[in-house]
């Protein structure tokens, strides 16, 4: 993959980033991607991410369980190996419950855990793109993609960004 | 501006730190040279460990005879030992889960090192009851796996099968929560490597590499916040299901129905009392005072003193109910816990779990760090003994009296016991050595809120307000 010219700015607040970011937008710029060492709380809204469908793929994954244990013990038990335990019938609901809520559990965990590291391609060995090392530290960085765009651009956007409180602004190509 | 919090709360947070600071404080516990302390107490652990591996060694090439099981008290230490560290366990996932679904935020400070605690603490846990089948290399026979053996399946209807179920999943999903938690601290620790160097390359794999997308970090709440969901549940049912496999059976002083909140109060109070102990020590050796702080220890303290009432109040219950249930065996097991010859056991119990506890209600014993730590020990004895009274003095008396039998441990079952607690110190001291003892980024994302300077920027917004200054006098 060919190299790409980033546009990096650097803030040292949460809250003055949220704010540049919100500035930015609306003066018409894509911001590419921010960087920050912790979560920050209404940093989504201002870059208008739509909002993780993560939490639907765990109910479905959970559902998923739920099923695959429910029809596993009832094919066992009424089927496969049909014993008397106790004179209890074979289909006997309440006894399956806690494996149930078990794989529930389990099937629920597992999916979206492993859904989280693909969408995000997280993997081990990853060889990541490091913007700037600082930025799982103690800053926050903002990038933008200066591919096609001429120096008039990356000046006005520069002097934007450190209106709006960026302690360093510099052109990295990764 | 951040939001606000009352001034009156202690910081969380101390020593005036910035976000640089706490990533610094955090990682040089990573780095250097390896403390001769450290060196010692690992190699220590080890070597418990290793004896504890020969006991198991001696078990399996001998079989259970090894142990001092008999014929009406089948299950001893191993099954007490295996409840005891599955107890232990509970307080990670409580702090985790249960902790984050409350929005307790002195939970950051302590959650990973307890989290760490649990799944070590199940690790032992796990291999007491694998260890009793004794033919251990037809363990996998409690796995519902496609077989040639006929069409032979497990019991699903038994309490036995539903622990198999249980402590896999709390183990694997405990896992899961306290690795996911753990990828971006690793992303700091890579970062703070020199690029391209062993150690850069050793965090970015177990990073996965993380960089910190705001994307990637929305995905990651929303997943912290699920799992915890899951977890909450998870918790409370693993140890419902602990006790399912005594309340289902007829033996008198297990079948009773209080037994699965008993149990999970149980678990929680002596997992507290084991982080007690870790973290006293820990917050100490490791300088970590700033982020564990009083005002932490002081809650954890609350949490010991509301379960150890709890399980007090279940332990007279029971007595009541052995009374009034009129049932002559059941009233004859308490009356022979109390009395019998195992009196000691019982008493040991009552007082370090019910009596003990009960000076936390003064506010200047909950602040004494000796203090807490002292009751963090007595409780972790209390609550193993807890087990024993409830496993062996309900076994050794046998509804005919010419099976009475009495019961002693051999070396064989001590040392695996005392091996566990090695396995246990030696991971411990691992993860605390190498990977972050305290959720860099967690710890962060409060800081503006409940550190000390911004305790201290709160309290000049309102101090001249009148219900301060009332207060202030």
């Amino acid at each position: 993959m060919s190299a790409k010219k980033l546009l990096v700015g650097i803030f040292d607040d949460d809250h003055t980033l949220i704010h540049a970011i919100e500035h930015i937008r609306h003066d018409g710029y894509k911001v590419g991607e921010v960087f920050t060492p912790f979560p920050v709380h209404g940093l989504e809204h201002a870059l208008g991410l739509r909002p993780t469908k993560l939490h639907t793929a765990g109910f479905m994954f959970g559902a998923t369980g739920t099923t695959f244990a429910l029809s596993f013990i009832t094919w066992v038990s009424t089927l496969s190996y049909p014993n008397n335990f106790g004179g209890k019938p074979f289909f006997s609901l309440p006894s399956w419950i806690p494996i149930t809520f078990e794989m529930t559990v389990l099937f629920a965990a597992w999916g979206m855990t492993l859904s989280f590291y693909y969408l995000c391609k997280l993997y081990p060995g990853k060889q990541p793109k490091i913007v700037d090392p600082r930025t799982t530290d103690h800053l926050f960085s903002m990038t933008f993609d200066l591919d096609g765009k001429d120096e008039a651009y990356i000046e006005k956007l520069s002097s934007l960004l450190k209106a709006q409180g960026a302690i360093e602004v510099y052109i990295k190509e990764l | 501006m951040s939001h606000f919090e009352s001034p009156l709360r202690e910081p969380l947070i101390t020593g005036n730190k910035t976000w640089k600071k706490i990533t610094d404080d955090i990682v040089v516990n990573t780095t250097g040279d390896i403390k001769p302390l450290w060196l010692i107490a690992t190699l220590i652990s080890a070597a418990v460990a290793a004896f504890g591996v020969f006991c198991i060694g001696w078990e399996v090439c001998y079989g259970i005879g090894t142990w001092g099981a008999n014929k009406t008290v089948g299950w001893a230490w191993d099954i007490t030992n295996f409840v005891w560290w599955i107890g232990i366990g509970h307080a990670g996932t409580l702090i985790s889960a249960i902790l984050l679904l409350f929005r307790q935020k002195w939970r950051t400070g302590v959650n990973r090192a307890a989290e760490a605690m649990t799944i070590f603490a199940v690790v032992c846990a796990g291999l007491f009851p694998v260890f009793h089948m004794g033919r251990v290399w037809d363990a996998f026979f409690i796995f519902p796996l496609p077989n040639t053996r006929g069409p032979l399946w497990q019991n699903f209807n038994s309490p036995l099968l539903w622990d198999v179920f249980a402590i896999s999943t709390y183990f694997s999903v405990s896992l899961l929560f306290w690795y996911t938690g753990l990828v971006p601290d690793f992303g700091t620790i890579r970062d703070q490597a020199k690029p391209g160097s062993i150690r850069w390359k050793i965090y970015n794999v177990l990073s996965f590499g993380w960089v910190g997308e705001a994307k990637h970090w929305e995905r990651w709440e929303s997943l912290s916040l699920i799992l915890a969901g899951l977890s909450t549940p998870l918790v409370l049912s693993v140890h419902t299901i602990v006790s399912f496999d005594f309340a289902t059976s007829i033996v008198p002083g297990w079948h009773t129905t209080i037994l699965p909140p008993y149990f999970v109060a149980g678990a929680i109070f002596s997992g507290f009392a084991m982080v007690l102990t870790l973290m006293l020590v820990a917050r100490k050796v490791m300088n970590l005072e700033d982020y564990i702080t009083i005002a932490h220890v002081e809650s954890m303290n609350k949490i010991l003193l509301l379960t150890g009432s709890m399980v007090g109040t279940a332990y007279l219950t029971e007595l009541f109910v052995a009374w009034y249930s009129g049932s002559m065996y059941e009233q004859y097991a308490f009356a022979n816990r109390a009395l019998g010859p195992l009196a000691w056991s019982y008493w040991t119990m009552m007082f370090c779990n019910l009596i003990f506890p009960q000076f936390f209600w003064s506010k200047k014993l909950r602040r004494s760090i000796a203090f807490t730590f002292f009751t963090s020990i007595v409780v972790n004895i209390g609550m193993w003994f807890e087990r024993f009274v409830i496993i062996v003095t309900s076994l050794y008396r046998d509804y005919l009296p010419s099976s009475w039998i009495d019961y002693r441990p051999t070396w064989v079952e001590v040392g695996i016991y005392v091996g566990t607690g090695g396995i246990f110190m030696t991971l411990f001291l691992l993860f605390s050595r190498f990977f972050p003892v305290v959720a860099i980024a967690e710890v962060k994302s409060i800081l503006k809120i409940s550190g000390d300077q911004a305790r201290a920027e709160q309290w000049d917004e309102v101090k001249d307000d009148d219900v301060y200054k009332t207060l202030e006098k």
